[in-house]
């Protein structure tokens, strides 16, 4: 399946038909977006992204073999996007299929969960007072 | 030997560069690069806590010993997703 670190705005479509699959009945896509309230509820102008390549994509990768092989041979793609992005772009992408909709649900959610907390991707906020701050995932 | 450290976010701020070459002795480990660059760039101190270490793509804990030509990654807390 695919995993991809990049500049380009993500396409959930085309990252959907990559897990599309005769033997699937389900297909979850879920959308990480940039909001407007950042920490300490700050109004937020965008979000600058930065990775680790090398090692975030290998991550990524184990994250999807692991979630595949927890719920029932999901088939997994995630794309996660870096560089600028301003309010309402999708900062990471995870598509799941799977024979039914449980284990969709489930290796969606276990994905996304697992490269919060694994994958080495930072973000910084730009808030609209021209200040900027690095913002870790909560623990 | 000679090291290339690759920093991340504000250690990478805190350093000025994204990549840099780091001279060290025979028997250095991760710790000891990292405490080497912390006394070049005093701000890395406030980071040290959080700061994850990993040498060619693997995490390691401080004590592991360092090669000739190691890629040591100096990571701050993730904020992916």
């Amino acid at each position: 399946m695919k995993y991809e670190i990049t500049r380009d705005p993500l396409d959930v479509d085309a990252l959907i038909e990559i897990v599309r699959d005769k033997s699937c009945g389900a297909i979850v896509a879920f959308l990480g977006v940039v909001r407007e309230a950042g920490d300490e509820d700050r109004p937020v102008d965008g979000l600058s992204y930065e990775a680790y390549p090398e090692m975030a994509l290998a991550e990524m990768r184990a994250i999807g073999a692991e979630a595949s092989t927890r719920f029932g041979e999901a088939r997994v793609a995630i794309v996660h996007r870096i560089g600028d992005l301003a309010l309402g772009e999708a900062s990471v992408a995870v598509a799941v299929a799977s024979k039914h909709r449980g284990n969709a649900f489930d290796a969606c959610e276990y994905a996304i969960d697992e490269l919060k907390v694994r994958v080495p991707i930072w973000k910084k906020e730009r808030y609209l007072s021209g200040e900027s701050k690095w913002r870790p995932n909560s623990p | 030997m000679r090291l290339r450290v690759v920093a991340f976010a504000g250690v990478r701020e805190a350093i000025g560069a994204s990549t840099r070459a780091l001279e060290v002795s025979d028997g250095t480990s991760a710790g000891d690069a990292w405490t080497a660059l912390a006394r070049e760039f005093p701000k890395l101190n406030e980071l040290e806590r959080s700061v994850r270490l990993a040498r060619n793509g693997a995490f390691v804990e401080r004590d592991a010993i360092l090669r000739d030509g190691d890629e040591l990654a100096l990571m701050p807390p993730f904020g992916g997703g």
